[in-house]
């Protein structure tokens, strides 16, 4: 009886959660009417990291931050910005951490390198192996 | 029995240690990541950059609300972004007045919030704040490079972004806010 208790409580438990009870922003959660600048929306806020969440995108997180983003992303859109232009916007706040698409920079450039560099090494090494069997 | 019939060949000692010592490396970084996780804190890229434009509506009744102009009249303040439904921001209260006493300037914004809401917060916990704005959207948040609430930024007399303080401000927090406070009065 008692762990049926404990795992009914367990069941409907309610977490503890900071959040406020304010509606969500304008076009957090409403598409934008023109198809063609929604896309344009939806494949940046795909590649936009939610700040709370941090593992999730601010299109897949409901957290009320990453919908004041979303609702930011679209009414720029909406306006006419580019969404490079928004990305630089938010990566001048938060550092490169807010975009999911790696940029080419003096940290980075060895993530780029390495992968030529590897395929560089293989074909030398397969040449000189193939030497080697045409010669036997 | 078939003995092996390839003699022995000689292995290259690189061949035989390298790979060992490519994994020994690996662990470390295992057991190094294990032992000290990375901070999870997304700091704000905007220190020592203006504040950007914003006019945000007064959060309760008898507060101005609050602009850019009011954060660059000549002398530090201390920007606190805070919510009531935040429960750290509540803890955080009593270090805000002790600062308050000691002649810190302080203004609020208070985000995605209620104004009875912000009320009953400030009649519960005290209220530092010469000015409180409301910012319904995130907007301004979002502009300064902050992630999170409860959160303190140290603005220097013109109004540029000096230091970001994440988390509530503790006790043992206070001296290093003062010594920003003073720091960005040169």
């Amino acid at each position: 009886m008692r762990l049926l208790l404990l795992i009914l409580a367990m069941l409907f438990a309610v977490p503890v959660t900071a959040q406020d009870t304010m509606p969500p922003a304008p076009w957090a959660y409403r598409q934008l009417d023109d198809p063609e600048q929604e896309a344009r929306a939806q494949a940046l806020m795909e590649t936009l990291r939610c700040l709370k969440c941090q593992s999730q995108s601010i299109a897949d997180s409901d957290a009320p931050m990453a919908g004041d983003m979303r609702s930011q992303v679209r009414q720029r859109i909406a306006a006419g910005e580019d969404p490079e232009a928004i990305r630089a916007w938010l990566v001048e706040r938060y550092g490169d951490y807010v975009s999911y698409t790696p940029r080419l920079t003096s940290l980075t450039w060895p993530l780029f390198a390495l992968p030529l560099l590897l395929l560089a090494a293989i074909a030398l090494l397969l040449r000189r192996r193939l030497r080697k069997g045409d010669g036997s | 029995m078939n003995a092996p019939e390839s003699a022995p060949r000689r292995v290259s000692p690189w061949a035989l240690w390298l790979p060992l010592a490519l994994f020994a490396g690996f662990l470390a970084l295992v057991f190094h990541g294990l032992a000290k996780p990375g901070s999870t804190e997304v700091e704000s890229a905007m220190i020592g950059k203006p504040l950007p434009q914003f006019d945000l509506p007064p959060a309760v009744e008898d507060r101005p609300g609050l602009t850019t102009s009011d954060l660059r009249q000549g002398k530090p303040r201390l920007l606190n972004i805070f919510a009531s439904w935040c429960v750290p921001c509540a803890v955080e209260s009593p270090q805000l007045e002790a600062l308050r006493q000691q002649g810190v300037a302080i203004d609020g914004i208070a985000i995605r919030d209620r104004r009875e809401d912000v009320a009953m917060f400030l009649e519960r916990n005290g209220n530092p704040y010469a000015r409180i704005g409301k910012d319904d959207v995130s907007a301004v948040q979002l502009a300064i490079g902050s992630s999170g609430v409860p959160e303190s930024f140290v603005i220097d007399g013109k109004g540029v972004i000096r230091y970001q303080h994440i988390g509530e401000i503790r006790t043992d927090d206070l001296p290093l806010i003062r010594e920003k406070l003073r720091e960005a009065e040169q």
